[in-house]
């Protein structure tokens, strides 16, 4: 390792190294006076991209209605099998979808489901879709099961289905 | 009866000073320790473009205090094969070589109160800075004996890396520390800091300074020089077996070595409680003492911002850098210190 020639090489290489060290702390310190990049989460939670594949919903037409006609494509596409359907017919005086169909129960297990987007790739009428509510914890397990209901109820985006804190903002990326 | 009583003290004046000067020394010290693990913590965050812990408190300062408590709540295991004896002293080691070596440590000038004149320190030994080195190598007993003792290969390899390295290293600090005591011609800490009234040694001795520094950083087992820690190879090194309030009397250990390697650095070589650059007015001790924390906070800023820029160093290319630059270094420092001396 010291196995140098000259005077002047040992110099020379003391400076590079010593210089190089330099840069060293001069990156560390320009990094210590640049704004960190952290976002405090429960304080400030960050807006999802538009396609990110959070929790589910059912959609309504400009009618009212909803989309879905229970053709259970969702569920027979579903690789964990955690959505249920039972379709049923509608009638003049209970017209809940457009179609002939309609889903009457319609219930996903958020615990089992692995996000992946295949109900929403095989919806014919995008009645399901996957949006970018990720804050999915809770303190009881039976609220996993997702009934039509809830699934559709559409929250504000990136809200505390409680809000705890209320101190939520959304930031602008 | 009063009368009595003051009259049955008043020969003894100095030794219930030296005991109140103790006592708030070894509280101070060890009360220091959380709040430099938070500032360690807080800056190596920033550093690392993040922001270091924040929800304990006021920006994050109870952290290092729910970090005490819960190493006190936590159960101490002893492993049957440790020499539990051992086991037991090494820490206590650690701990009370780090305080003892504090103790050296003038921090201000005297100043006088109720007729009392007091110095801010417990001790001033004529011989300080021999004593101070003296009782700091004996914290290397404490981690030979931690690794000795936990009967664990990874322990025994940090305990003994460390060991070897911490007595390398106090070669060159040795030898740096020299050049100023012939400048000064004094071994004690007050005097060498008053020498310094005009120009800081570290003017006269900057490569002294570097050195020093450097093996500073090397003694207290600090990055870039955490060799007997190297997670890597070592686990945890010496400490691997420890948890609970014996892991962190070695954390205190540490980090009171950190401030008493700084205060070292800054009687030595900074001039200690003199400012140059802005008059400080002294306001009975407050003044020269604040002078002297600046410039020991500064120095711990220094060594957190050196552990968050620098890799660890391989253990032989330290030992090569301890033995081949460090110490010929020093001794070409302390010659060419001796012959201006005897020249002017």
């Amino acid at each position: 390792m010291f196995k140098l020639q000259s005077v002047t090489q040992l110099a020379n290489e003391t400076v590079v190294g010593v210089k190089n060290l330099l840069t060293g702390m001069g990156v560390t310190f320009k990094n210590m006076i640049s704004p960190p990049t952290t976002q405090c989460y429960p304080e400030i939670k960050r807006e999802m991209p538009a396609r990110y594949r959070g929790r589910h919903f059912l959609t309504r037409n400009s009618e009212g209605l909803e989309n879905c006609v229970g053709c259970e494509l969702c569920a027979a596409n579903c690789p964990v099998g955690c959505i249920h359907v039972e379709a049923a017919e509608n009638s003049e005086g209970n017209r809940v979808s457009k179609g002939e169909r309609y889903a009457r129960v319609y219930e996903i297990n958020l615990l089992r489901c692995i996000y992946c987007g295949y109900c929403e790739e095989a919806c014919p009428e995008d009645a399901v879709i996957l949006r970018e509510h990720y804050e999915l914890a809770n303190y009881d397990r039976d609220c996993y099961i997702a009934d039509k209901e809830e699934l559709l109820t559409y929250p504000e985006p990136n809200q505390f289905r409680v809000n705890y804190l209320g101190n939520t903002t959304v930031v602008k990326k | 009866m009063i009368d009595s009583v003051i009259d049955f003290l008043a020969p003894y004046t100095f030794l219930i000073v030296g005991a109140v000067k103790a006592v708030i020394i070894a509280i101070g010290l060890l009360s220091s320790v959380p709040l430099l693990v938070w500032l360690e913590r807080r800056l190596m965050g920033r550093f690392q473009v993040r922001l270091g812990p924040n929800r304990v408190g006021p920006f994050g300062l109870g952290q290092p205090f729910a970090d005490s408590l819960k190493l006190l709540f936590k159960e101490s295991i002893v492993q049957n094969s440790a020499d539990k004896f051992l086991f037991y002293l090494a820490p206590a080691v650690v701990v009370f070589t780090a305080i003892v070596t504090f103790s050296l440590i003038p921090f201000g000038k005297p100043f006088e109160i109720f007729d009392q004149k007091i110095g801010m320190w417990v001790a001033n030994v004529n011989v300080g800075i021999l004593f101070v080195f003296a009782i700091s190598s004996m914290g290397i007993y404490g981690i030979v004996l931690a690794g000795l003792s936990s009967n664990n290969k990874y322990s025994l390899m940090g305990g003994l890396r460390s060991s070897a390295q911490m007595i390398s290293y106090e070669l060159t600090l040795g030898l740096a520390a020299l050049g100023v005591i012939m400048i000064t011609g004094s071994l004690n800490l007050q005097e060498i800091v008053d020498a310094q009234k005009t120009v800081p040694n570290i003017l006269l001795q900057p490569l002294a300074f570097v050195l020093f520094y450097i093996a500073g950083v090397a003694e207290t087992n600090r990055a870039p020089f955490d060799l007997p820690e190297a997670e890597q190879e070592l686990v945890a090194g010496f400490h691997t077996e420890y948890s609970g309030m014996k892991f962190a009397m070695f954390f205190m250990g540490e980090y009171i070595n950190m401030i008493t390697m700084s205060a070292l650095i800054t009687l030595l070589f900074l001039g200690g409680w003199h400012s140059y650059i802005i008059p400080v007015p002294d306001l009975l001790f407050i003044g020269p003492l604040l002078v002297f924390s600046v410039k020991v906070f500064i120095l711990l800023c220094i060594l957190i911002w050196l552990r968050s820029t620098f890799p660890r160093i391989r253990y032989d290319r330290l030992m090569t850098f301890g033995w081949k630059i460090l110490v010929p270094l020093a001794m070409l420092n302390l010659m060419v210190t001796s012959v201006f001396i005897v020249i002017f």
